[in-house]
């Protein structure tokens, strides 16, 4: 009787063993939903560290009183000195390293240095460049089950096999011909790597898709705009406002089949809630820039869909800016966080978004719960709470041959791509932005397939008001709860980089100039900045390296929208120049210069320099 | 005396000086007629030769230093061909990726670098072929006529056109200084870029 106990308690011992192996195998494979310090593997999954899209690392070996200690462990030239948008990746002892075009994949020896183990290049059209709106960028990769994802500029998923870096499959959902590009990082939700297009400058129907991670094949395809059963909406699309109730809003909301060249693009951030079975992605700007040549509140383009990861179906969705003006692509990211708002607790998401207002939604319904300027704003006048509409500003609506002087956000928006971060800890955003201004007119345009559709004149400077200073960037950190900004470092440049918060409350981005920088999460002194290469406008990560030491990476090179002046070499004379970008860039290129490295830092073994 | 002499001195050289600036007007001829397709047949992308630079064998000598033909000469001093050029600019949404010269997705046209080639032949090929790294082929979709009037607009906005001849002023909100007082640059033909570079 003794011995049988023994063996079952052995049995037992033995099989909770194996459960928890099969846990640790299985966390190394995906990553939380909302990552805290309990759940930090010491990896980095997919560029948004999370599902919830927080960016929040649960390491704290580096920490506000220390990280004046880092200092640069290794570094790895990409070979390709365009905008480095790109996260860097972390699974186990290897990093994964996505290039601009030509797309480049490198895997990274953790052991050595960074030594290349593999790399694997998928050779896109070199024609793609002439479709890229705004830099030849790569948001990133993402890793799942032994397989890398990523997208390239020509229109093409891969699944790279990540033991040898051979391609497991390649699927071009793409068509560069009529401008379409793919620049976003893929996710992978529930054995599907899902991806959106680029092209929403070209007049390119935007569309999300997701394939199958084993064999590539389409899954599920849903357009932005169109009828409703190409946009997947169903009886169980269940928006919360009555402007987003009928049928077929995505055509009637148009005039006659302007719907098919009416952008509505997927190229930001998506987001996942595992309970709800809910995925969360923006949509892009609508076609043609110049909004009177498009009556209507063209949707679904500038605004949210919430869908059903495993069918594509739509569950709900808002609008951000119906029947946008300025080119105010509603894809930023949504971080999907649970707060007590007005003394409850809410499921929310918390969206920066280009138009302005920070967003506070209720993300099983859709309802807007607050939305609050983040910077100064002309172009609009607030958020109705009540009908969730945008309250437009008639003084600064563009027409056809109409010049209109500071409108703000500009373009590329109060915030554009750049990712933010959440720290469960101080449960404050962290977000880079832009404080500038713009004058923007309309003119005529004719749509020629793979050619841009734009229609607009523009010219960008720094916000003359608020600040006023001249600078054209800001690091904010808000308080989502108190709608409230707590506080902000002013930049030169647009801070173009992503955000990333640790356990050990340091946030870490980096500046156009080449600085990358580490603040106090709580009280946004600059405790540590090192100048890489080139200006910065990549994804910042940090990771457990095999030695079990923290480490902290970020590519350096300038480029994007933002750094196009310097990075496609244009002749900022023209203030016209990168869609009115160069105008306010005039200066870029007298601090910095092309570049495509990565710096990866830890902290100085032995602690203070003597 | 002296005064009145001094007044009738002044007042002659302000109205000699009206002259000679009236004097600078363009002068257009009552028909003008594109190149014909030979100027464009023999177009060469470098001035590196194999063999050096001496012509043997049966093939023609592609000129690509020499200077433009007659006929480009007289499209591009005529204010009317560079003016319709700046319209198609726009209406071939040239502009989308050019802007007004400055670039965007496709390279800048007022500096001084041209990737392809600066006299109008070369730019004519440019238009109608395209070039690897992202510029469309528009052959078959503008008339040939267009086409040189686009290409004498793009040399205007280098300066490489007369000033008579270029646009003056804009319609539209304009990014910098008008075609016309574009500095008169001294073009750098450079090789094609490299792959992963976007052609400047």
């Amino acid at each position: 009787m003794k011995l049988f106990d023994g063996t079952l308690a052995a049995r037992l011992f033995v099989g909770l063993g194996c459960a928890l192996i099969s846990l640790i195998a299985w966390s190394a494979e995906a990553p939380p939903f909302r990552n805290t310090e309990e759940a930090e593997d010491g990896q980095w999954l997919m560029p948004a560290k999370d599902y919830a899209n927080t960016r929040f690392s649960g390491l704290k070996e580096i920490t506000a009183d220390n990280v004046k200690n880092l200092e640069v462990a290794w570094t790895f030239s990409s070979g390709v000195n365009r905008g480095q948008e790109a996260a860097p990746l972390v699974v186990g002892d290897t990093m994964y390293v996505v290039t601009p075009y030509p797309n480049i994949l490198y895997a990274l020896d953790l052991n050595k240095s960074g030594a290349v183990k593999w790399k694997y290049e998928p050779k896109p059209a070199a024609a793609a460049q002439g479709v890229a709106c705004c830099d030849v960028v790569c948001r990133g990769a993402v890793y799942s089950n032994n397989r890398v994802f990523f997208n390239t500029l020509d229109g093409n998923v891969c699944a790279v096999n990540t033991k040898d870096g051979k391609e497991a499959w390649k699927t071009k959902i793409g068509d560069i011909n009529i401008g379409e590009t793919i620049t976003m990082a893929p996710v992978v939700i529930n054995g599907k790597v899902i991806s959106g297009n680029s092209g929403g400058e070209f007049g390119v129907r935007g569309w999300i898709q997701a394939l199958n991670v084993d064999d590539g094949k389409v899954a599920w395809k849903a357009y932005n705009t169109g009828p409703d059963s190409e946009c997947l909406i169903d009886e169980n699309f269940k928006p919360f406002y009555p402007q987003d109730k009928g049928k077929d809003l995505g055509v009637t909301t148009w005039p006659p089949d302007k719907w098919k060249i009416g952008g509505g693009n997927v190229w930001g951030w998506i987001s996942y809630d595992p309970e709800l079975k809910l995925l969360y992605h923006g949509t892009g700007n609508p076609g043609v820039w110049n909004a009177d040549l498009r009556p209507g509140d063209n949707k679904w383009t500038c605004g949210i869909f919430a869908r059903d990861p495993d069918t594509g179906h739509a569950r709900w969705y808002y609008q951000w800016s119906p029947h946008d003006l300025f080119d105010h692509d509603g894809v930023n990211e949504s971080i999907l966080v649970d707060l007590e708002i007005d003394g409850k607790p809410r499921q929310v998401l918390l969206h920066p978004e280009r138009n302005g207002y920070l967003y506070v939604m209720d993300r099983k319904t859709g309802e807007v719960l607050s939305a609050t300027p983040f910077i100064r704003i002309t172009a609009s006048k607030g958020v109705d709470l009540k009908s969730g509409q945008l309250i437009p500003n008639e003084e600064k609506e563009p027409h056809t041959g109409k010049v209109i002087r500071d409108v703000t956000p500009i373009s590329p928006g109060a915030k554009d791509w750049q990712p933010s971060a959440f720290s469960p800890r101080t449960k404050l955003m962290y977000f880079p932005n832009q404080t500038m201004s713009m004058d923007y007119e309309g003119t005529e345009a004719s749509y020629i397939v793979g050619t841009p559709f734009v229609g607009v004149n523009e010219k960008m400077y720094a916000d003359p008001v608020d600040p006023g200073d001249g600078s054209r960037g800001a690091f904010t950190a808000w308080d989502p709860v108190a709608k409230k900004r707590v506080w902000r470092i002013k930049e030169s440049f647009p801070v173009w980089s992503g955000a990333m918060v640790t356990a050990g409350d340091v946030v870490f981005y980096g500046t156009m100039e080449g600085w990358f920088k580490a603040i106090n999460a709580k009280t946004a002194e600059e405790l540590w900045k090192f100048k890489t290469g080139s200006g910065i406008i990549g994804q910042p990560v940090t990771y457990k390296g095999p030695d079990g030491k923290q480490y902290v990476a970020i590519l350096s090179g300038v480029g994007g929208w933002a750094g196009a002046v310097v990075a496609g070499g244009l002749d900022p004379n023209d203030g016209t120049a990168a869609l009115g970008f160069a105008n306010a860039m005039k200066d870029l290129p007298n601090v910095t210069t092309k570049g495509g490295t990565l710096y990866v830092f830890k902290l100085r073994d032995g602690g203070e320099k003597k | 005396m002296a005064i009145k002499q001094r007044k009738l001195e002044l007042g002659v050289l302000v109205a000699s000086l009206a002259l000679v600036t009236s004097c600078k007007r363009e002068d257009r001829p009552f028909q003008t007629s594109a190149p014909s397709a030979e100027a464009i047949q023999f177009t060469r992308m470098t001035d590196f030769r194999a063999g050096g630079p001496s012509i043997s064998g049966n093939q023609p000598s592609p000129a690509m230093s020499a200077d433009e033909t007659p006929e480009e000469k007289e499209f591009e001093e005529n204010a009317y061909m560079v003016g319709e050029g700046k319209r198609l600019f726009s209406a071939f949404n040239c502009v989308g990726c050019h802007a007004h010269g400055g670039g965007g997705m496709g390279p800048a046209l007022i500096d001084d670098q041209w990737i392809y080639g600066h006299e109008p032949a070369q730019i004519f090929c440019t238009i109608i072929e395209g070039r690897p790294n992202g510029m469309p082929s528009f052959g078959g979709k503008i008339p040939s006529f267009q086409v040189w009037q686009l290409a004498s607009y793009v040399r205007s906005l280098g300066g490489l056109v007369p000033g008579d001849a270029a646009p003056g002023r804009d319609d539209d909100m304009h990014g910098g200084p008008p075609e016309n007082s574009a500095p008169n640059q001294k073009p750098n033909d450079s090789s094609l870029p490299k792959s992963a570079e976007m052609p400047k």
